[in-house]
């Protein structure tokens, strides 16, 4: 309740200087601003008795509600009371904290009632569903973010292809290599203990430091390989950035992919043996299924990681989402880090649901039997 | 008929199993019995070559063994571990079902197979089919474990330390539905144990490994009566001794004309079960019974005599 009277949104005179804080109350007419406030507060409200878990779902989405409700009404407001052309609305502090609150209360109420994984994901789709219609009504468009948008909707789009493109792209690369590397060092112990520590030692590799040794490496080779440099291979740039991607994701997936083989119980590996299965039959009829669960939990692992580091491609120009929050980090623009960074986040925590859902529908066993 | 021939397995400078020689009836239990580290189970997994032979052969009726792929081999055997070893995540249908679909089996034939299986060892198929291992209890997955490995009615039934896992008085069930279904199905089983009072319950013949080496292959009758080394007799139990012979012979042996006290006992049961009822109710001798008809007594001092015989 205390977050309402924080400053709900400012107002700055252009992108670059810090803004005025005006509270929740004042970001409009009075007559447009109560049904949000009203909204938050009686949403807070409901969510204050624990153990009504439907009350505090339903409280939390009449809160969220409230909330964008004020944005989209201050955000004109606010921008037509300014007489420069350059002036900036976006959400302040008060807004953070209430968006915070409310997520809270929401994902809290989830988890009590633990809904299966068929209903997260129908419920992931209406949240984004959300999400899209109130960014397409273009109601949010004064925002700061949006104006920052609007200046580079093409490079915006370029960047988000490319963001994908990196993050998947080195995903599907690990996995076609980490598959059969696993089940290799799965079967030869020997070629486990040799292939794992190099592996993990790659993972230590701070990201700043292991883009900056792709730029000599690659770089030689691009100058030195007849040909490389005609297919995109250069010191900065996609292929660099899509090289380290793919190794910080090689531990997980093969190491995930040795532990999930290896879940299955000693004696039914040797039953299977002892009643006749091939070598390959075994794989893919015992321990392949039963370890479904932890290789896609590697892989899971693989993507939010590679969405995240992804940013830092854009430092040796390997493009993506991270372009703009390093222009933003050059110019003090801090709604143009944010328009590198939102979309950032909310790619990994959709990547991260939408993961956990494949992997529970994955576990080989029906869940009130185990 | 499986002939095992100066089978040997070395590992670096040990000899886990050295020169073994035997020869095992078809339709009959061996159990082969030693201590842990006696070489038993390299000795029963050379058979089904989960371990390769460093020399020697296993010939199955008359068949060398390495004549074959080892994952061919092993489906002709069934094969029953300790704690089971069912896939956690095939329902009971499907575990018992692995042999006969790896020999591609018709999907008919497997289902009537799998029914026909669950019945022999009392479990409804109706209400066990379609559940998984996890939702039985220790007895039932030791069964499922063994349906599993009759399946396909393999010419040879390997077990190691099968009733390893569960409580005493299902394990004597579990012994006793194994004689009973053997006798049925007439199968040829060679069985590992660590525990001399199975081995003498369970088998026609019993095998004593000692340090890898067979040290004794005899009836239990022999080995109770004439324990070839030391260590046999030790792993008998010479306090036990006299109780065990007992417990292998049956009151039709010692059956004679007379009167006698109390409740009857079928000719079937053993002198063991016939000394316990005199000592427990005081008597001197106890009535016999074939079929719910007297037949005679057995006393006290018959039972004495007979124990003293080996003695």
């Amino acid at each position: 309740m205390a977050a309402l009277l924080i400053p709900f949104m400012s107002i700055a005179a252009n992108r670059i200087v810090a803004g005025d804080s005006v509270l929740a109350w004042r970001v409009a007419s009075p007559v447009e601003t109560l049904p949000g406030v009203a909204a938050i507060v009686l949403g807070l409200a409901l969510g204050v008795p624990a153990g009504r878990h439907y009350l505090r779902l339903g409280g939390a989405l009449l809160g969220l509600g409230g909330l964008f409700w004020l944005l989209m009404q201050g955000a004109p407001a606010l921008l037509e009371g300014a007489d420069s052309a350059y002036a900036r609305v976006s959400p302040a502090m008060g807004f953070c904290c209430l968006l915070l609150v409310l997520t809270l209360m929401m994902t809290d109420a989830l988890t009590q009632m633990a809904p299966g994984p068929l209903a997260r994901a129908g419920l992931l789709a209406a949240v984004l569903c959300a999400l899209a219609a109130i960014l397409w009504s273009g109601a949010l468009a004064p925002l700061s973010i949006f104006q920052e948008y609007a200046s580079r909707q093409a490079q915006f789009a370029d960047a988000v292809l490319r963001h994908l493109a990196l993050a998947f792209g080195s995903l599907a690369t690990a996995a076609v290599i980490g598959f059969p590397l696993g089940i290799l060092c799965y079967r030869r112990a020997q070629l486990r203990g040799s292939v794992l520590p190099v592996l993990s030692l790659l993972q230590t590799i701070p990201s700043l430091a292991m883009f900056g040794l792709m730029i000599p490496l690659l770089g030689w080779v691009g100058d030195n390989l007849p040909g490389a440099q005609a297919i995109g291979i250069a010191g900065i740039g996609f292929a660099p950035a899509f090289l380290a991607l793919v190794l910080y994701s090689l531990l997980p997936v093969v190491g995930n992919t040795v532990a999930g083989l290896a879940s299955a119980p000693a004696a039914a590996r040797d039953a299977a043996r002892g009643m006749g299965m091939t070598s390959t039959q075994r794989l893919l009829r015992i321990e392949l299924p039963l370890g479904l669960p932890v290789i896609l939990t590697g892989l899971r692992i693989v993507l939010v990681q590679n969405i995240g580091l992804a940013v830092i491609a854009g430092l040796i120009g390997g493009g993506g989402l991270g372009t703009f929050v390093f222009q933003g980090l050059n110019q003090t623009a801090t709604d143009l880090i944010l328009l590198g960074a939102l979309p950032t986040v909310a790619l990994a925590l959709t990547s991260a649901i939408v993961m956990d859902i494949l992997v529970e529908l994955a576990k080989p066993i029906p869940k009130d039997t185990a | 008929m499986i002939e095992i021939d100066n089978l040997t397995k070395t590992y670096g400078d040990t000899q886990a199993v050295d020169a073994v020689t035997m020869t095992v009836e078809t339709g009959s239990i061996t159990v082969i019995v030693g201590t842990s580290g006696s070489g038993k189970t390299t000795l029963l997994r050379m058979i089904n070559r989960l371990e390769e032979p460093t020399s020697g052969e296993v010939r199955i009726n008359g068949k060398p063994t390495h004549a074959e792929k080892p994952h061919l081999l092993r489906r002709r055997i069934g094969y029953a571990i300790q704690g089971h070893g069912l896939f956690p995540h095939h329902t009971v249908a499907r575990n018992i079902a692995a042999v006969p679909r790896l020999l591609g089996w018709k999907k008919p034939k497997i289902r009537a197979r799998v029914d026909e299986l669950l019945t022999l060892f009392s479990m409804d198929p109706a209400a066990f089919r379609d559940r998984y291992p996890a939702e039985l209890s220790g007895g039932q997955q030791q069964r499922v474990g063994v349906a599993r490995a009759l399946a396909s009615r393999p010419e040879l039934l390997l077990m190691d330390e099968p009733f390893g896992a569960l409580d005493p008085i299902i394990r004597a069930r579990a012994q006793d539905d194994l004689r009973r279904i053997q006798q049925h199905l007439g199968s040829t089983i060679m069985l590992v144990t660590h525990d001399m009072e199975e081995a003498i319950r369970l088998g026609d013949k019993v095998a004593v490994m000692d340090g890898g080496k067979l040290v004794q292959y005899a009836a239990p009758a022999e080995i109770i009566a004439k324990p070839a080394t030391d260590f046999v007799g030790d792993m008998v139990g010479d306090v036990d001794r006299p109780l065990r012979l007992l417990s292998l012979i049956p009151l039709s042996e010692l059956i004679e004309d007379g009167p006698a006290e109390g409740e009857a006992m079928p000719a079937d049961a053993s002198l063991r079960e016939a000394l316990a009822a005199c000592l427990w109710t005081g008597r001197t001798a106890v009535p016999v019974t074939r079929e719910g008809v007297h037949v005679g007594r057995v006393t006290f001092e018959a039972i004495r005599n007979r124990a003293e015989l080996h003695a």
